[in-house]
């Protein structure tokens, strides 16, 4: 998938929120469905189980409109986060421009973490592409809730950050960090317009 | 209650910018015809952005097209306090009907009908009276209708079924562009980069920028020294506010948290694209802002924002500007031939250099030329004589090879004794070969001079002598004691000679007993050959008498010529002075002109019958100087003493 065609004036941004089962992913899709104007945004589509998780996935257009003279259409999709359900966790994977991992801040969610963040490298290196190359932002995701029961960004970026990559603290059901999250994964990927790298 | 449409807020004083390009070109078309294409028109920006100057601009583009059209402008407050005032005098229908009789309704801050439900009815029930009119409707707002709180959703249907449409933030070239353009109309202006400077802080309003530049024109007012930009950023308010670190474009200000997250999401989503896919975009835009802030056509930038991608924009801008420097170039010499060239339109069009050089080489050859030698004056018609031949050999050489021989060719002689004529016969031989020749005298020089410094023209003045190919100057002795004038002379002198262009100058007296003559003019005149004319001896003025004789009479009589050259003359042009005299007496007593008619004329054997015509009823000195002779001729004559009391009359006048 091409990330900017010059021939349509097209610009097209494919970004997966990543993460584990519960962590928080389509309550970020929904914030931003939410506050997008009606003639902005597509049909946000959603396949879920009646206990309302993510069976396949979410995927939410976005019509930016003209930016410069390009038709600019981002399109946000979640992977469902249950271990089972890799094989749609790695479709959706196919050509994204940008990855968000959503990670769930409860202490005891720790280890779900590490294994859906293992999984994304594997994921992606099955695919050939190295998570290092690969805009990834992290939202660290549930900070609202009580102190004991979580870990604090510092925490976060220690146990999951590595390589230092943008990260933000959210509570995605009140929207906070939400569209800072969202940003901070667009700029990395647009900026990569400029260097013609086909970011996918 | 109408407000009358403010005369500033026009079109033309709208500066037009990415932020405002969509809402201005549907005002303007609503403008162009109100009713037909967008009905209603609902235009929403933040305040300060422009939305009653656009509203305004629409009602005074609309009545210049159709001055019989029906304008009204008015605030929504307004609209409801005539509302409950009508209600109240029980006038409701009158006052529908009165808006209902407008043609172009102009409604400003619609945002005040959150919760009037009964408003909203009643701008409902008039928005459809006047779509089913045809008459047009516009509104304002600081938000977009679904913001409106509480609006009535067939309003909000009615306004999407128009056009509905937002002001942004103005960008930093825009800024930029305002900044100029108020500056200019303020007569105020300032160092490089000042406006810049602070049209780089990310002021989104244009009100607050205007107040910035109020602030930068105090400032300068109380100041002696310029303003530096970095004052002018402080000034400005950039202090606190971080300048957009050179960046060109930017995003809208954060709106208060949560209010328009995706707008503002959006907004740097903008900035970021714009950056990085159209950083060329960005580049040429910057110089079409520029450029058309000058005044010059730039449809060759914007043919290049219309494409896809260019390949070399930077090179497609540097020849953009070297055309316009071109252009400059070419209107500040047009300007200097012809003062009026300076505005042409054709001076500004990048597009059409040929255009531009074909009026300035029109400004060059329409210019008035220097005087011209007179063509009466011929190399052929000069008598050579032992006395002239060196002057006229020289004259030759000059002819023959300008500008290498002798230059300049300075002839020195008595009055009358040829010097003008040798200097036009020298001019008309040098004009044969091409470009224009000056030849005039030193008064006239002087005397051009001074129009051109009343006229404020001296440049375009010099720059006639300055194209000439050849310059020669008659009875340069004149100019002595002039200074502005010598000035003029030693620089055209250089030019000349440093061009090899030829020079040739007369003067009645040699050069070193010229006192007010400057030395530096003086030496340089020495520095190339002076020769001497002398008085034409009698063999040369009878020869010349002989040929006027002939040319005048159609018959040569040599008798006539050689009495003529027999007389007393210390110049040709006394010697011509006798013959105009025998022309004239022959002539008035209608005898043809012989010897004998000369001799009774100059000899004073004047008939008896002869002498009272010749004097006049006025009282005067009774020297009677040739009809043509001169003032230095031998042959003034006293034909009658006057009586003693009028010549001590005469002598005090």
């Amino acid at each position: 998938m091409s990330l900017v065609n010059f021939t349509a004036r097209e610009i097209t941004c494919k970004i997966v929120y990543y993460g584990p089962g519960r962590s928080g992913k389509t309550t970020n899709l929904q914030y931003i469905y939410g506050r997008v104007p009606e003639s902005r945004r597509g049909r946000m589509v959603s396949l879920a189980t009646q206990t309302d998780r993510t069976l396949f996935f979410d995927f939410l257009p976005l019509e930016l409109g003209n930016i410069s003279g390009f038709s600019t259409k981002f399109q946000l999709y979640t992977v469902p986060g249950q271990s089972y359900y890799n094989a749609t966790r790695k479709l959706v994977l196919q050509g994204a421009d940008g990855v968000v991992f959503v990670a769930d801040s409860q202490a005891r969610r720790f280890d779900d973490n590490l294994e859906s963040l293992q999984n994304l490298q594997d994921n992606l290196l099955a695919q050939g592409v190295d998570i290092r190359q690969l805009p990834v932002v992290f939202q660290y995701n549930k900070q609202d809730l009580p102190h004991d029961l979580i870990l604090s960004q510092e925490e976060m970026d220690d146990a999951l950050n590595f390589r230092e990559v943008p990260s933000f603290a959210a509570d995605a059901l009140q929207g906070n960090g939400v569209f800072e999250t969202l940003r901070g994964v667009s700029e990395i990927v647009l900026k990569r317009l400029a260097a013609g790298s086909p970011a996918a | 209650m109408t407000v009358t449409l403010n005369p500033l807020y026009r079109f033309d004083t709208f500066v037009v910018g990415a932020a405002n390009r969509l809402a201005v070109t549907a005002a303007k078309a609503v403008a162009e015809s109100p009713g037909t294409v967008y009905n209603p028109l609902f235009i929403y920006a933040r305040p300060g952005l422009g939305k009653t100057h656009l509203l305004m601009g629409i009602g005074h583009a609309a009545r210049t097209i159709n001055p019989r059209l029906s304008v009204e402008y008015l605030t929504l407050d307004e609209f409801i306090e005539a509302f409950h005032a009508a209600i109240a005098a029980g006038h409701g229908a009158a006052y529908r009907q009165r808006f209902l009789d407008v043609d172009l309704l102009l409604v400003d801050d619609v945002q005040f009908l959150t919760h009037r439900r009964e408003m909203q009815a009643e701008l409902l029930r008039l928005t459809d009276a006047l779509q089913a009119a045809n008459r047009q409707i516009v509104l304002t707002s600081d938000r977009s209708p679904a913001e409106i709180e509480a609006l009535d959703d067939r309003l909000i249907r009615r306004f999407a079924g128009g056009l509905v449409i937002d002001v942004s933030a103005p960008d930093y070239e825009t800024r930029v562009a305002i900044l100029r353009r108020k500056a200019e109309e303020r007569r105020a202006t300032f160092g490089e980069g000042v406006l810049d400077a602070v049209a780089a802080i990310e002021i989104d309003n244009v009100r607050e920028l205007l107040g910035a530049l109020n602030r930068l024109m105090a400032f300068q007012s109380v100041s002696d020294a310029p303003l530096t930009p970095a004052q002018a950023r402080q000034l400005a308010g950039g202090a606190d506010k971080a300048p957009s670190a050179g960046a060109p474009v930017e995003p809208g200000p954060a709106p208060p948290p949560g209010q328009d997250e995706f707008g503002d999401f959006l907004s740097e989503i903008t900035a970021t694209v714009t950056q990085q896919v159209d950083a060329w975009r960005t580049k040429v835009g910057a110089a079409l802002l520029r450029w058309e802030g000058e005044g010059f056509r730039t449809s060759r930038l914007e043919a290049l924002l219309e494409q896809e991608m260019v390949t070399d924009p930077e090179a497609a801008i540097r020849a953009f500007e070297a055309d316009v420097h071109r252009l400059i170039e070419m209107r500040a010499e047009a300007a200097e031939l012809a003062p009026e060239l300076a505005g042409s339109p054709v001076f500004k069009d990048p597009g059409d250099l040929a255009g531009a050089e074909a009026e300035l080489q029109r400004a060059r050859d329409g210019t008035n030329p220097p005087p011209a030698p007179s063509p009466l004056w011929k190399m052929e018609d000069l008598v050579e004589s032992a006395g002239n031949r060196m002057a006229l050999e020289a004259a030759r050489a000059v002819t023959a090879a300008p500008g290498t021989r002798y230059n300049p060719l300075v002839i020195i002689g008595a009055g009358g004794i040829g010097k003008t004529h040798l200097l036009h016969a020298i001019g008309n031989a040098l004009a044969g070969r091409g470009g224009p020749v000056a030849c005039l005298s030193a008064p006239e020089f002087t005397s051009e001079l001074i129009d051109a410094i009343n006229r404020d023209a001296v440049p375009a003045w010099r720059a006639r002598y300055r194209r000439s190919s050849a310059f020669l100057l008659d009875d340069v002795h004149l100019a002595a004691e002039t200074d502005r004038t010598q000035d003029e002379l030693f620089v055209l002198f250089n030019q000349f000679a440093d061009s090899g262009r030829q020079m040739v100058f007369t003067s009645a007296a040699p050069l070193a007993s010229l006192e007010g003559l400057e030395p530096r003019l003086r030496t340089r005149l020495e520095g190339g050959l002076v020769v001497e004319l002398p008085v034409p001896d009698a063999d040369v003025r009878e020869r010349v008498i002989a040929r006027d004789l002939t040319a005048r009479l159609g018959a040569p009589d040599q008798a006539l010529a050689t009495y003529l050259a027999s007389r007393p003359a210390d110049s040709m042009r006394a010697a011509q002075g006798l013959v105009q005299r025998v022309l004239a007496t022959a002539e008035e007593r209608h005898v043809p002109p012989t010897a004998t008619l000369a001799r009774e004329v100059l000899e004073g054997l004047a008939p008896a019958d002869t002498a009272p015509a010749r004097r006049t009823p006025v009282r005067s000195s009774g020297i009677v100087a040739p009809t043509a002779g001169g003032a230095r001729s031998r042959e003034k004559m006293i034909w009658e003493w006057p009586e003693v009391g009028d010549r001590i009359v005469e002598e005090w006048r």
